[in-house]
């Protein structure tokens, strides 16, 4: 029997509790295989989206044109400034919560309140941020038509610079109403129609000699490719959808995937970020109240510090694959 | 718990530093993508890209070792929490990865098209 047995520990039987192989509480051994699971989860996520690029490597939007917003700087292009903001504002989140579980180590509650409360502030602004980032995403800038044969086409002027559909689309006589529900039976609705009409945006088009398309394809120099006028005119023939904004069908970017794999990566995080709030708001709460000072052990907080470290590293990750990759 | 109870702040703020020198050097290297960086690929990627993912990694073992206090713990929690995420990432990109490539070698060099 002994030769089974392999922990050092003879005062105690073995299977009597209280050994700790790998010297971790049981709670801190489970959060560290918790996100290993997690961990592994976000690498499907991530590695699928690393799949349908190489599938479409061609064809890819280029990030820099898709995040070029920062608050109250309209109209001007900031690619990536704004997700750096946020990355710092998580990083630093994660600075303030290793200081709580370090101050947790030397039983100082002062300082672990205060700590905590900094993280909690961090985690609600990087999650204000994200939703931000959401609505210029939703929203759109521009506006492109989808052909028939699912290609997007965007819109640039001579320099190559973006042309939104507002610029330039003609207003035909045209009347659409919107389908909605108290318009007719229970069950009939449609999407939000968009501001204008595949005939409003090719008779604009018509009229305005200086719009050029642009395709999804890149060219050698890794740029979108841009046609000429005459090319243009035949392609956008093919149009058959407007497409402003993005939602899960299609968006103004490009590839239909490329909004999917946004909405649901960052919404996962983003999700976890939340999660990880209300979880530091309950430990905080725990702190006010003593509840560790009576176990003389901040423990706990070391475990929730694990869970949103764990957040920041994943950011770390999203922020490379979507934003500067 | 295992590890001392002196504070380490220190060791904190200048992992922080480390982090936010790298995120900058990052951000200052994607608005510039140097052409001899950005145009340049090995093994079907460019090399700014490839740089992008060593300081990703680079960050991610300070974010582990320093903030999730990895270095403080015993060396066989380390091993059994790290090298199965490794392994098993490495090998989902490597499956993941070389699928995609073909399939988009299949509809550029075939009939098949996806879109058109």
């Amino acid at each position: 029997m002994e030769a089974t047995v392999t922990t050092a520990n003879s005062e105690e039987k073995t299977w009597g509790g209280g050994n700790e192989p790998m010297g971790a509480s049981y709670g801190k051994l489970m959060m560290w295989f918790f996100i290993v699971s997690d961990a592994l989860t976000f690498s499907g996520f991530l590695a699928a989206y690393g799949f349908s690029r190489f599938k479409f490597i061609e064809t890819w939007p280029v990030a820099d044109e898709v995040f070029t917003h920062f608050p109250f700087l309209h109209g001007v292009s900031a690619p990536m400034y704004y997700v750096a903001l946020m990355t710092f504002i998580l990083i630093f989140s994660s600075v303030t919560m290793v200081l709580a579980v370090d101050a947790g180590h030397q039983m100082k509650k002062d300082k672990v309140v205060l700590y905590m409360f900094l993280t909690i502030i961090g985690g609600l602004i990087f999650v204000g941020s994200q939703a931000w980032e959401w609505k210029n995403f939703i929203k759109g800038e521009y506006g492109a038509v989808e052909t028939k044969g699912g290609s997007l086409l965007q819109f640039v002027d001579k320099d190559g610079k973006r042309v939104a559909l507002a610029e330039f689309a003609a207003t035909l006589p045209e009347e659409r109403e919107q389908l909605t529900r108290n318009k007719a039976k229970w069950f009939m609705d449609e999407p939000t129609l968009p501001s204008y009409s595949v005939a409003e945006v090719q008779a604009g088009f018509k009229s305005h000699p200086d719009v050029l398309i642009r395709t999804e394809v890149l060219n050698e120099k890794k740029q979108k490719t841009v046609l000429s006028r005459k090319e243009s005119e035949a392609r956008l023939a093919d149009a058959q959808y407007v497409v402003e904004g993005a939602n899960l069908i299609r968006n103004e970017y490009g590839s239909k995937l490329f909004a999917d794999f946004f909405f649901f990566i960052t919404g996962f995080h983003g999700f976890h970020v939340f999660s990880g709030v209300i979880i530091n708001i309950i430990i905080f709460f725990n702190v006010l109240l003593g509840t560790y000072e009576k176990r003389k052990s901040y423990e706990m907080v070391e475990k929730v510090g694990l869970y949103w470290h764990f957040v920041d590293l994943v950011w770390v990750f999203v922020f490379t694959v979507f934003y500067l990759v | 718990m295992s590890h001392d109870h002196v504070s380490n702040t220190g060791r904190i703020w200048k992992v922080f530093g480390i982090l936010s020198a790298v995120t900058i050097f990052e951000v200052i290297l994607g608005i510039l993508k140097p052409e001899s960086l950005y145009m340049n690929s090995l093994m079907g990627m460019n090399l700014l890209n490839w740089i992008f993912y060593a300081l990703t990694l680079y960050k991610a073992y300070y974010i582990v070792w320093a903030f999730m206090h990895m270095e403080g713990e015993k060396s066989s929690l380390r091993a059994s929490v790290v090298y199965p995420v490794i392994f098993l990432v490495l090998y989902l990109l490597f499956i993941l990865l070389t699928e995609g490539d073909y399939i988009y070698e299949v509809f550029k060099n075939s009939t098949i098209k996806w879109n058109f």
